[in-house]
């Protein structure tokens, strides 16, 4: 080729000199220059390749909280049973069966110590709620042990066939008889089960109008419309006319890796108030087939009324905008620009602004996929969007799946727990060659999971450490997992913070796949301040659900939310817990679900402190 | 005006000047010079994805890129060779780090040090003057093996969509016919298409599995740009021919591997390595055969030459 007559090499450094010319070749000094410089950068990518291995702490130094995990030792021995499907999925079974076990917080007794609920995914293994003894569990002997009461509580037989399996559930008291009741989440008919207040449950579904085949992971209490009454909105996976223990095609995958909308549709129950439930999905314009598999609800505008905040796999997050009470909006607030594989939604205050910011769970995989956690600063009051500000140890833990925010080392500020792990199984081999394969193809093809290679004893990003992301201020965060004793490689799943033992410390309970319940008991250096509040509607609904809390202590306001479920099959303790550090509360802001607004000034340091609605 | 890959030593338009000018007689179309083409597919491929999947995820990316690509394509050429540069081939790299590449979580920095290794190892990788590798080729592989927790290959698949990459392949398969390479580009899909048949047979996996690949992104990028690069491109068609088909062998031996720690690093972008490993060694020997044989016994000048595209 030619530029103004003189020839042109554009494919060796595209100089614009004439061939016959030799300025192309470098002098020799030059030349070692190049060299000398290439082999800098190539150091300098080294090095900063493994730079983000600073940020994760070491078991030497003083964290001022230590882990242990006490399950088994406290009668909280439970393993997860994973489901088995038709064999037609029995190449990709291994995939698509991972999920399920989940783990949930609920004083279903009102003894005031909270209880736990975790699930079982396979027909025939039943779920458990484990009975909290309360003071007795300071002694030793039976006494001493939680014990589960699912079985003879009514609670059991939930999983089998033609019934589908549990993936979840949540706690809410739909009818304000103030007891929590239970809507268990499936694979199949999801159920609601009625607290009788004697430890004992009632299946009301057909009664509430809520017996619907669906495959879901995520479902969320809220109150949408203020009426003092929960509502529930249930998100679907695959697609509720799929039964995957009988299907008739194998075409049942996603369309998409980043933009699939061919998933199951989610579902907005409104509660009348006489035990039955509507579908008000189509009035109120909240449904998506993005795949969902976690939702939180919270008031995330600050215009009083609940939003819908959607995790979705194979796509874009979702946050759909609560208008008045009436209708949902989805919002452009900087979350479509990016596709992912969401997994968990958890909400929190990481700056100490009052307000609530959210982290979302993905994937990442070492030279394969970096898809990355999101950590979205909530700046909706400025900038009308939400800003990810997720990098280094916070963006990329693994194959993620739950997350939750919380003050474990009562700093006062909230921190970062996040469980990793998707198929531990050989390991020496695994199937990541094999997906960048599928990935990589036409949605066609994968589509069908006949196509998909089978994935057999491979392991997928398995046995994965968790994190715990120690908030230092300032947008530094530190892993301190190991160094603080959660040290286990369990394909984590949920992950619920709940105070069991009531000493002012965030204990840490794990639902596996395929693997124990675990439950790290917290120490914390008791110099730490600490103070928690326990919520009770009268105009709102009795459970609190959504009502915000702003604690302003040492010159910061802090905010969280009374819990409808959040993380990845999961929901904390319902009772808001705030680490002080040594400051002293100075003043809460209690924003109930009915509008109302109450302050409570000084409340006192290292003190669960139960709170009425008032009636204006 | 069309750029041969060089012909015998001696000639105003011998080897390593990598230019010639074709005769008059065959150009048929519009004199649109083919590095034009290739940048205005690397142009179209960015917009097209960009716009409909946010391949870069920010334009702060694309300006990391592509900015160093350009300013130490501008440093290097003034302070080594004493000449400016034409930017077209840092203006190729840069977009096609930046549609490549894909960070850890927030980091920066893989955009600008890849374009910058990239650009550099022009310079600094040479034999008998000329630089070994496709310069982004080169750069991909220097990451996937020295900074695995911070960049992934693409890990965007543009929707899994066949309307784009039909697209992309369509403009594309009409800028190679226009410069020529259609027997490296063809050569090597077909070789691919094979081999897929052959994994198929011998894993049991459906060869719709096997051919995925090729329906992917990365593979345009490929098939368009690093395979047809001069540094992969041996001097004669029948050399050609050979190197994009010890290409697809090498890269159907690493797809066969076990999946197993050691593999993972190669299998996590097989064709890419494969031509990294492949592209320089061909290119040595054939630089090394046509330096060391004498003019007498010299080839006769290459017929109708392909057109390369600037290194990308």
């Amino acid at each position: 080729m030619q530029l103004r007559g003189a020839p042109v090499s554009f494919d060796d450094a595209a100089t614009i000199a004439p061939l016959s010319a030799t300025p192309s070749t470098p002098a020799r000094p030059a030349q070692q220059g190049a060299k000398v410089l290439f082999a800098g950068l190539l150091a300098l990518v080294w090095w900063l390749d493994r730079r983000p291995q600073q940020l994760v702490a070491t078991g030497e130094q003083s964290l001022g909280f230590r882990l242990t995990e006490v399950a088994a030792d406290v009668g909280l021995a439970f393993t997860h049973h994973q489901m088995h499907l038709d064999p037609q999925l029995a190449n990709v079974e291994p995939h698509v069966a991972a999920t399920g076990a989940a783990v949930s917080v609920s004083d279903v007794n009102n003894d005031g110590w909270p209880d736990l609920f975790v699930t079982n995914s396979e027909f025939g293994h039943d779920n458990a709620l484990f009975l909290n003894p309360g003071d007795a569990g300071a002694g030793a002997g039976a006494a001493g042990r939680f014990r589960d009461i699912a079985a003879a509580g009514g609670l059991g037989g939930s999983n089998r066939e033609g019934e589908g399996v549990s993936t979840g559930g949540v706690w809410g008291d739909f009818d304000n008889d103030g007891f929590e009741d239970l809507y268990l989440v499936k694979w199949g008919y999801g159920q609601l089960f009625r607290n009788n207040g004697d430890l004992t449950f009632t299946d009301v579904t057909a009664r509430a109008g809520l017996r619907r085949w669906m495959n879901s992971n995520a479902a969320v209490w809220l109150d949408y419309d203020r009426d003092g009454l929960l509502d529930l909105y249930v998100a679907g996976y695959f697609p509720e006319t799929l039964d995957l223990w009988h299907v008739t095609t194998t075409r049942i995958m996603q369309e998409s890796f980043e933009f699939a909308r061919n998933g199951g549709h989610n579902v907005l129950w409104r509660n009348l108030g006489d035990g039955r439930f509507e579908d008000v999905t189509a009035a109120t314009g909240c449904d998506s087939t993005r795949w969902t598999l976690a939702v939180a609800a919270a008031d995330f505008d600050r215009d009083g009324w609940q939003d819908l905040y959607l995790a979705n796999d194979y796509g874009p997050e979702e946050l759909f905008r609560n208008v008045g009470g009436q209708r949902f909006e989805l919002a452009s607030v900087g979350l479509g620009e990016d596709s992912k594989s969401g997994m968990s939604v958890a909400v929190g205050d990481v700056q100490n602004k009052g307000r609530l910011d959210v982290y979302v769970t993905n994937i990442s995989e070492n030279r394969y996929l970096f898809q990355g956690n999101n950590l979205r600063l909530n700046l909706l009051a400025e900038a009308g969007r939400f800003e990810n500000v997720a990098e280094s140890i916070v963006a990329d833990t693994g194959w993620a799946w739950g997350a939750q925010f919380g003050d474990l080392d009562n700093d006062g500020r909230q921190d970062l727990y996040v469980v990793n792990g998707f198929i531990s199984a050989d390991r020496t081999r695994d199937y990541w060659y094999d997906m960048s394969v599928i990935a990589g193809g036409n949605s066609r093809m994968f589509q069908d999971a006949a196509n998909w290679k089978p994935i057999g004893d491979l392991s997928l990003s398995g046995y994965q450490r968790s994190r715990l992301l120690l908030n230092r201020g300032d947008g530094h965060w530190v892993d301190v997992a190991a160094a603080v004793g959660a040290d286990d490689l369990y394909d984590g799943r949920a992950v619920a913070f709940v105070d069991l033992w009531n000493r002012g410390a965030l204990d840490v309970a794990i639902a596996n796949q395929k693997g124990p319940l675990l439950v790290y008991r917290n120490d914390v250096d008791p110099a730490r301040g600490w103070v928690a509040f326990r919520l009770v509607g009268t105009a709102s609904n009795r459970s609190a659900i959504g009502a915000e809390v702003t604690l302003e202590f040492g010159g910061q306001a802090q905010s969280r939310v009374v819990d409808g479920g959040s993380g990845f099959s999961s929901q904390n303790d319902r009772r808001l817990h705030f680490g002080l550090g040594a400051a002293t509360p100075e003043r809460a802001v209690i924003r109930w679900p009915s509008g109302r607004e109450q302050v409570l000034p000084a409340p006192e340091a290292r003190t669960l402190i139960t709170v009425t609605e008032p009636a204006s | 005006m069309t750029p041969t890959l060089g012909g015998p030593p001696g000639t105003s338009a011998g080897p390593g000047t990598g230019t010639s000018v074709a005769p008059a007689s065959r150009l048929r179309l519009p004199a649109i010079p083919a590095p034009w083409l290739f940048s205005s597919l690397i142009t179209l491929i960015l917009v097209v994805g960009q716009w409909k999947y946010d391949i870069v995820g920010g334009y702060d990316r694309l300006a990391a890129a592509l900015g160093t690509a350009v300013a130490v394509e501008l440093l290097l050429s003034r302070v080594l060779r004493g000449v400016w540069p034409n930017l077209l081939s840092a203006y190729i790299t840069g977009n096609s780090i930046a549609i490549l590449t894909k960070p850890a979580g927030g980091l920066l920095w893989p955009y600008a040090l890849g374009a910058a290794v990239a650009i550099t190892s022009k310079y600094a990788l040479t034999y008998r003057g000329r630089h070994l590798w496709n310069p982004t080729n080169f750069s991909v592989s220097c990451f996937l093996l020295l900074a695995p927790h911070s960049m992934s290959v693409l890990s965007h698949q543009w929707g899994n969509d066949w309307a784009i990459v039909g697209i992309v392949l369509a403009v594309g398969s009409l800028v190679i016919t226009r410069a020529r390479l259609w027997h490296i580009t063809g050569t090597y899909v077909a070789c691919f298409a094979l081999l897929a048949v052959l994994r198929s047979a011998i894993q049991g996996t459906g060869v719709g599995y096997e051919l995925a690949p090729l329906t992917g992104p990365m593979y345009m990028l490929l098939i368009f740009f690093m395979l047809t690069d001069p540094r992969t491109v041996v001097s004669t068609r029948a050399g050609r021919v050979v190197v994009v088909v010890l290409i697809a062998l090498l890269e159907c031996a690493i797809r066969l591997l076990p999946p197993t720690a050691a593999s993972k690093p190669l299998q996590a972008a097989p064709a890419i390595l494969a031509l990294a490993i492949v592209g320089p060694i061909a290119f040595w020997l054939d630089r090394r055969r046509l330096t060391s044989r004498p003019a007498s016994a010299a080839p006769p000048l290459p017929a109708p030459a392909p057109t390369p595209p600037p290194a990308c």
